[in-house]
């Protein structure tokens, strides 16, 4: 019997290693014995100790992770991607696997029979030594590493493959070790920085580190007067050098920086002060080892070529925000940055589907992302709400400068969700016809949900008023925020409703203080923060923009912000609110991290005491902001 | 039709088909047998017009097995040029084809008393319902599911997306990034709808009232 199927999976397979060395009818074969399985996110393919099973598997779509528990911390020892093998070493050698192997996105694999695999291959030369390159290196796929060196430029090539490991792995210093002399005029060794644009230089004598000096040392020593510029460099050097010898981890370099407050380490041919230098490493080294600083990124985003790329590169801006969270650096700062590169990520993917459509836009149009995106609060992949607005036209272009933006709407919504911004379970997105209108069709839009208002129109509002332009004409997004600003002022029906949504999420703990959790479905007894504390906060934060004319700010933080500018005399209160929506903002960034989701369920269990704590003190701030909107609104007899 | 309640009439192979039902087994997505399947077909008119082609392949547990999948060409009594362009099948093609008996024989093999799984599923199953009257024999006996309310069901419950809206399989395999070559072979989309199948069981199943009993199609709409 003919199977179409197994066609298709060989026409898959065949393109990848070791079946690229197989002939056609060998891997058809092959490919008629082959399982499809279909596998969630952070799902187990096989754990560690289990007996192997009877197929290895090739990933059709989606990732996988290979697990170990290391120093009883569970860490990643190896990814795969689509067209890698794994889980065929266990098989060969019939050893229960060492790994776990979790998929890392829904994943479909095809399980392969290693008894059908197995009398194949000794009769190709290749495929043999690939199994030996193979079971010799210590990972299950060689090949795998070997693509993704050619399939990026060489910048990405420090994939981030090896984030976890990567603490362990010894630092790469600077070879060329800038010097100078004990007796060295500071001038000049402030010119020998400049020159080298560098950050640090060493002092030697006789090629003996005997001491540093560093830009903090040229600004706490020498710009405060304490010492002229002709003094010499003895004088404001720190010493001795902190040293360690070549092969010195990333991580115990880190360590010891930051245990002595310093940026800057030599490295010398023993380890000690005592002996040759041979280079030195900084803090910016690290950061550009990891290769996942925001400059180096948004390089590789502007220059990208094709989706499956700023798939990888939105994979490391996950490692970067996850860097950025363990670093307890301000969430203002993260959110910034991560916004910054997520836009430039959208606008990319913009600006290649025009060029795929083949023609320029027929008029100019803007692409406005909603809700947290339009809010800059989009830290972890949630789902794309988009819109675009375009020109007005006369009526008989309508339809046709419509199915354009439709059209390209349709290619950019597609790739968004290709690489990780799910598609709106709401369909709010720029490819539904109802989102994809000129600026007058907006304006009635709006109109209409701001006269004849019900739950609908109010939820509505609450999406599509948070808009952020993100490619295109801003002339069309200002004049949409006029008029939602003129429509709205004095509309004391519509803010009546508005507060009355806002208020609609009752306070997050439950009669007796306990928090409220879900009751049925896959987070069944998990905290719900973004409907119970983040939604509050957000609707508390538009609301007042909106009946104080707020204009230009999304940033329900920065709306706060500014309510304590145009109230002083309140100005604790809403600074408090705005600490709360950041922090809140933050707790869901960090479980999103642990869990690999989109953290809006918190698992109440995992929580410690004092992240507890942390939570009833924003719900607490919740509950105030919500008696304000009542008193406000006058919506005390509403609740 | 009045024959086809004498049941002893009826040929051996529709006698082992139905004593796979004897024992009764009460279906569950972890161990039951769920065959996936779509037809091609010369039109939309149950009555005149004919199958083409059935695909098939079968689900047990997580997983597909490319090795018990099915696949039948039927030889064309009534032909319709207007649909050749979609399927791509042609009246004297090189195909290898049976007959609509022999192809409908070997389907009842295949598919014993496995649950039916197909997109917009009462249409394949009336085309088959209609080709077994034709032989004298009753309709399938088989537990149907169509994909599309399993797909609609994990929607959202939102007023923003029209609640009667019909999902084709594009739709859905757009949504799920699922490849579309080979659409429009009945294989190709009984591979896609097994895959559609899969991933919408497993959002479902989640919830604890979830039943597969509760997605079975009603017999009297075949």
């Amino acid at each position: 019997m003919k199977n179409t199927i197994a066609e298709r999976i060989a026409d898959f397979i065949k393109n990848f290693p070791p079946f690229d060395q197989l002939s056609k009818e060998d891997v058809y074969t092959i490919s008629k014995e082959v399982n499809i399985t279909y596998l969630e996110k952070d799902k187990n393919v096989y754990l560690a100790n289990d007996a192997p099973h009877d197929r290895f598997y090739m990933i059709h779509k989606g990732a996988i992770a290979l697990k170990q528990n290391i120093n009883s911390k569970l860490e990643t020892v190896d990814r795969f991607d689509e067209g890698d093998i794994f889980g065929l070493r266990p098989l060969f050698a019939n050893e229960n696997y060492t790994t776990d192997a979790v998929t890392e996105e829904e994943s479909i694999l095809y399980g392969i029979p290693l008894s059908i695999f197995k009398p194949l291959i000794s009769q190709s030369r290749e495929v043999v030594d690939f199994l030996i390159q193979s079971f010799a290196s210590n990972t299950e796929n060689p090949f795998s590493k070997e693509m993704y060196g050619s399939l990026y430029d060489d910048d990405l090539d420090a994939v981030t493959h090896e984030k976890e490991l990567f603490e362990l792995q010894p630092v790469r210093y600077t070879k060329k070790v800038i010097t100078a002399k004990k007796d060295t005029k500071i001038k000049h060794i402030g010119q020998l920085m400049r020159q080298h644009r560098i950050r640090s230089i060493i002092i030697e004598d006789a090629n003996i580190p005997i001491g540093i000096i560093t830009d903090e040392d040229l600004r706490n020593k020498v710009i405060t007067g304490e010492h002229t510029i002709e003094d010499s460099a003895d004088h404001i050097m720190s010493s001795p050098v902190l040293c360690y010898p070549k092969g010195v981890s990333i991580s115990q370099a880190q360590l010891t920086m930051m245990k002595h407050n310093i940026s800057h380490l030599c490295i010398t041919s023993d380890g000690t002060p005592n002996s040759k230098i041979i280079g030195v490493i900084s803090q910016q080294d690290i950061t550009v080892m990891r290769g996942s600083s925001p400059t180096v990124l948004m390089k590789a985003i502007k220059r990208s070529k094709s989706t499956k790329e700023l798939k990888h590169i939105r994979k490391r801006i996950m490692v970067l925000l996850e860097g950025f969270v363990e670093q307890n650096i301000p969430l203002t700062q993260t959110s910034k940055i991560i916004f910054e590169l997520n836009d430039a990520t959208v606008k990319r993917i913009i600006e290649r589907c025009i060029l795929k459509m083949g023609e320029q836009p027929p008029v100019s149009f803007a692409w406005m992302s909603l809700g947290s995106q339009g809010r800059k609060e989009q830290l972890l992949h949630t789902d794309q709400d988009n819109a675009i607005v375009f020109e007005n036209v006369e009526a008989e272009e309508l339809e046709p400068v419509r199915d354009y933006f439709l059209l390209l709407a349709k290619k950019v919504n597609k790739r968004l969700n290709n690489i990780g911004f799910d598609f709106c379970p709401a369909d709010i997105m720029a490819k539904n016809p109802k989102w994809c209108l000129s600026l007058d069709e907006w304006k009635l839009q709006f109109d209409h949900w701001t006269s004849n208002t019900g739950d609908d129109e109010i939820l509505l509002s609450s999406i599509f008023f948070d808009f952020d332009i993100t490619y295109g004409d801003a002339a069309l997004t200002n004049q949409l925020s006029e008029h939602i600003f003129k429509i709205t002022k004095n509309n004391h029906s519509f803010l009546f409703k508005l507060g009355a949504s806002a208020l609609r999420s009752a306070s997050p703990l439950g009669f007796f203080r306990q928090f409220l959790v879900e009751q049925d479905g896959a987070y069944k007894d998990f905290f719900d923060i973004k409907k119970r504390a983040i939604m509050p906060i957000v609707d508390a934060g538009r609301l007042f923009a909106l009946s104080n004319q707020i204009k230009n700010i999304n940033n329900t933080a920065e709306r706060f912000e500014k309510m304590a500018e145009l109230y002083p005399e309140d100005e604790e209160f809403y600074l408090s609110c705005s600490y709360t929506s950041k922090a809140l903002l933050k707790f869901r960034t960090k479980h999103g991290l642990l869990h690999n989701d989109d953290g809006r369920f918190i698992e109440l269990a995992a929580l410690t005491k004092e992240e507890k704590m942390k939570l009833k003190r924003c719900f607490k701030t919740i509950a105030k902001v919500q008696e304000l909107i009542k008193l406000k609104f006058n919506l005390n007899n509403f609740m | 039709m009045l024959w086809s309640f004498k049941k002893k009439k009826h040929p051996d192979f529709w006698i082992t088909y139905l004593a796979h039902f004897d024992k009764k087994e009460k279906k569950n997505l972890h161990t039951s047998r769920f065959v996936a399947l779509d037809s091609e077909t010369t039109g939309f008119d149950i009555y005149k017009d004919r199958i083409l082609s059935i695909g098939a392949v079968s689900i047990v547990g997580n997983e597909i097995s490319v090795a018990d999948t099915f696949e039948v060409y039927l030889k064309q009594s009534h032909f319709n040029p207007e649909t050749v362009h979609i399927h791509g099948i042609l009246q004297h093609g090189t195909k290898k084809k049976l007959s609509e008996e022999e192809a409908l024989k070997q389907f009842l093999i295949y598919i014993k008393d496995s649950v039916l799984v197909a997109h917009h599923a009462i249409f394949d199953i009336k085309m088959i319902n209609q080709s077994l009257n034709r032989m004298g024999l009753p309709n399938l006996k088989n537990k149907v599911i169509d994909t599309m309310e399993l797909y609609a069901d994990t929607r959202i419950k939102s007023n923003f997306i029209d609640k009667n809206i019909r999902y084709s399989l594009d739709d859905i395999a757009e949504a799920y990034a699922i490849n579309l070559t080979d659409r429009h072979t009945a294989p190709g989309d009984a591979l896609i709808a097994a895959l559609i199948f899969l991933k919408t069981t497993t959002i479902l199943r989640k919830s604890k009232y979830f039943k597969l009993e509760h997605y079975f199609l009603k017999s009297n709409r075949f």
